[in-house]
């Protein structure tokens, strides 16, 4: 993570040898919900055999895939200080978008997939725009922006799923190299991501324009690009997202994914990423993403009730970000 | 008497007061000087509870006292006005001086009117005139600080701690405040006077003091001692002159870098000028006569303004920071924490931010050995002092924060560079050696704009000087004429202004 600190999520000191290097690690924000994340696949391990078995682990993954693609654009999105509150309706659109594609025009699946994603990309930038271009409250733009595509994708398809042949299931339920194609492309996108944010010269940038967005325009950086960029980002992992759940479920559905927004934020707050923008790290929120998965399973296999899962999840959540709150007091 | 006795203070690697002992009477004017880094921050959170001290004692009146917070402090009767004020801007005058302390009806309503009978009584005290009832940001740079004041000596206040209150005012404005000073001090308050303006501490200062690098070097009579002695006390060692020899105006007849005209602004009048190459142009101007603004406009910061810019003799259009970064425009903001540094960042990635895409690799990819490399030879050159480039840039005292921005700048390769108050809050040996740093851009060939209110600076510094009075140019001056009467007059709208 010695990257890391260069993209702006800065230990004080170098790290040097495996001791420095260690505490390095310890101190990042995203250790709380590192250790929080082994911690409970212990006790959950220990309550019931099946916890830690290769199918069960694989299936979390599985289920955490679609979150985490959408986290991974919502992390691009809060590292500038903004928040997509869309997301959900994005997956929605683009997932009735596909189906339709298939099912009504006769697209083949990558083609109608390409476009469902384009679209994607292309909703989110519309976000952007108003964002960007009139400087307008992310959480205004995007609570609108939550309504017309899920809107759109409701009249698309009448309220009700759009069923797909059975042949297309593969992408949401096949392996490949052992792993479920929907983890393996949650990989992806995170490799990615770690690519541009860590890489490239605009993931800097994606940092500056979080970290004072005045001291990013007077050095030269093209602020409103960058804004249009990530929200256009966060509507294409949006999208990605609805792909993989149209294959798996074998239609496109008008109504899902609702309230995914608040799991995608919940997932980049707990990987230690600043709602405030500047701060964070992409890898935290694949562990942000990876507890709330295994927090679901591990609930389910203990056995408590869904009603009693909230409470408990909520709980869980607010610990984790006052533990990372009390020691960003305490190392100052 | 408030006495500070044996303060130690240690932070991880460093000993940021060492061994401290101050002491501070009713009715007297105490100036604290030093160098940034000195401690003089440091202490005065320990006397506003934010730190507490390591070893040492506080004690008022013969009373050790432990303030852990804020409102512990201004329970003792210390208060502390921060260069930064901590004003709500949207509330008004008198909702800020008694905010968190209002005062109430007996049903638990906020008693307005005692609370502006208070407030008015106050003013009349300090014979300070501003609007009680109108928004704080409406108000002036100087106003607000009035504000601060009375918030800071309405209740118990028989100490009173000011930092660096001239910094951002006019001289006129700062004669107001000397004036307000001596009335506190008639009123039995003591003060803690910080300020880098040597000059003023011998205008206002009974006592004078001396921090270098956490130790506390020197306390004597103000008239004990002259400026150079304070001076070379401040540093450690003798400062002969704090301007380097100017290299005078560039030749006339070679094309100046850059030529602006007709640049307009709502609020402004037609602004025309040129910059050569190798000179030190300054622009010199009160409060209010919109230096900054022009500059913005000029870089293009709002892309509707108009003008027309011939640079290196040819036109070009200044639609944004990043096109006239492309050209070779460069502008350091004045103010380092809201415009300038990116506070989360590592002293390294904000030297390297704009320079980036230089630092890359056939694919595009960031190198970060090219990255430690160039910040590494500007954090040599412009002799920042810490341990490492990844330390977090908001961990830096106020001089060595500007150096990283103007070792961003740098790394830039800009052609024309356009400082706005360079050395504003920054101590005499961090100012000399950015001072000799614009000399040697000049000497380069650079254009070099220096924005500043400080008038010794441009008077010592600028090789030619615009004057700019509410939005347009005053007067251009040049060699004998660059004097404090000469600036003072155009500045206030004198001579036809």
């Amino acid at each position: 993570m010695g990257e890391a600190a260069a993209a702006g999520a800065t230990p004080r000191e170098e790290p040097t040898g495996v001791v420095g290097l260690a505490k390095a690690v310890v101190a990042r924000p995203e250790f709380v919900s590192f250790v929080a994340l082994i911690v409970l696949m212990i006790i959950t391990s220990m309550m019931n055999e099946n916890f830690f078995t290769v199918d069960n682990l694989m299936n979390i993954t599985r289920q955490v895939s679609t979150t985490g693609i959408i986290a991974v654009g919502m992390t691009f999105v809060i590292l500038t200080g903004g928040i997509d509150l869309s997301v959900g309706a994005i997956v929605a659109l683009a997932s009735t978008l596909m189906a339709g594609m298939i099912a009504n025009m006769g697209f083949p699946f990558w083609a109608a997939a390409l476009v469902a994603i384009l679209g994607g990309a292309l909703t989110g930038a519309v976000s952007g725009f108003f964002i960007a271009r009139f400087a307008l409250p992310p959480i205004i733009v995007t609570l609108a922006m939550m309504e017309i595509p899920r809107g759109l994708g409701l009249i698309y398809t009448n309220g009700y799923p759009l069923p797909i042949d059975r042949e297309f299931g593969f992408l949401g339920r096949e392996y490949v190299l052992g792993l479920p194609i929907p983890t393996l492309i949650m990989l992806i996108v995170f490799a990615a991501a770690y690519f541009v944010l860590n890489r490239l010269p605009i993931g800097r940038y994606v940092y500056a324009v979080g970290g004072n967005e005045d001291a990013a325009i007077l050095s030269g950086i093209r602020t409103a690009r960058i804004k249009l960029m990530v929200y256009a980002v966060s509507g294409l992992t949006a999208a990605i997202a609805g792909m993989i759940q149209t294959s798996r479920l074998l239609s496109g559905q008008p109504n899902s994914a609702i309230g995914v927004e608040l799991d995608a934020i919940a997932a980049v707050v707990l990987g230690g990423t600043a709602i405030t923008g500047g701060r964070g790290h992409i890898v935290g929120t694949l562990i942000g993403a990876l507890l709330l998965g295994v927090l679901n399973n591990s609930l389910n296999m203990i056995g408590l009730s869904p009603y009693s899962q909230r409470v408990v999840k909520g709980v869980i959540l607010l610990v984790a970000v006052l533990i990372g709150y009390l020691r960003k007091q305490n190392s100052r | 008497m408030l006495e500070m006795k044996h303060i130690t203070k240690r932070f991880p690697g460093i000993v940021a007061l060492n061994d401290v002992s101050l002491s501070l009477k009713r009715g007297e004017v105490h100036a604290l000087v030093g160098e940034n880094g000195a401690g003089k921050s440091t202490l005065m959170k320990i006397l506003s509870g934010v730190y507490q001290a390591d070893e040492g004692e506080l004690l008022i009146d013969g009373a050790a006292v432990h303030p852990t917070r804020t409102r512990e402090s201004e329970k003792l009767g210390i208060n502390i006005i921060f260069q930064e004020f901590s004003l709500v801007p949207d509330l008004n005058a008198f909702e800020n001086v008694f905010l968190g302390r209002e005062i109430r009806t007996k049903l638990g309503t906020l008693d307005r009117r005692t609370m502006r009978r208070m407030a008015r009584e106050a003013l009349d005290r300090l014979d300070m005139h501003f609007p009680l009832d109108c928004p704080v940001a409406e108000l002036t740079v100087a106003e607000q600080q009035s504000v601060e004041i009375v918030k800071a000596t309405i209740f118990k206040c028989n100490f009173l701690v000011l930092d660096e209150p001239t910094a951002t005012l006019t001289p006129r404005e700062v004669k107001k405040l000397f004036e307000v000073i001596e009335r506190l001090k008639a009123l039995g308050v003591g003060c803690f006077f910080i300020s880098h303006h040597l000059e003023e501490i011998f205008e206002i200062a009974d006592t004078v003091s001396v921090l270098r690098d956490g130790c506390h070097v020197y306390t004597g009579p103000v008239n004990d001692c002259t400026q150079d002695e304070l001076i070379s006390k401040m540093v450690g060692r003798e400062v002969t002159q704090a301007f380097p020899a100017k290299r005078g105006v560039a030749d006339a007849a070679e094309p100046p870098i850059m030529e602006v005209r007709k640049l307009r602004f709502p609020g402004s009048q037609d602004i025309s000028f040129e910059v050569r190459r190798g000179e030190i142009l300054g622009v010199a101007g009160l409060v209010g006569a919109k230096r900054t603004e022009s500059f913005l406009a000029l870089i293009g910061r709002d892309a509707s303004i108009e003008k027309e810019v011939l640079f290196q003799g040819k036109p070009i259009e200044l639609r944004s920071p990043h096109e006239a970064l492309s050209h070779g425009i460069g502008y350091l903001p004045e103010d380092r924490k809201r415009t300038g540094l990116f506070l989360p960042f590592s002293i390294r990635s904000n030297i390297v931010i704009s320079t980036l895409t230089r630092l890359t690799n056939k694919f595009g990819m960031v190198l970060s050995r090219e990255e430690k490399a160039l910040s590494d030879r500007f954090i040599d050159r412009m002799r920042i002092r810490t341990t490492s480039d990844l330390k977090t840039v908001s961990e830096l005292s106020g001089g060595n924060q500007q150096k990283v921005i103007i070792a961003r700048w740098l790394a830039s390769n800009c052609k024309l560079l356009i400082f706005d108050e360079p050395t504003r809050g920054i101590d005499v040996g961090a100012k000399a050696e950015i001072y000799v740093m614009l000399q040697e851009l000049a000497a380069q060939g650079l254009g070099v704009v220096v924005i500043s209110s400080d008038l010794p600076e441009v008077i010592g510094l600028c090789d030619r000087v615009l004057v700019m009075r509410y939005g347009s140019i005053r007067a251009t001056l040049t060699g004998a004429d660059i004097n404090s009467e000469k600036i003072m007059t155009y500045a206030s709208g004198g001579e036809n202004g």
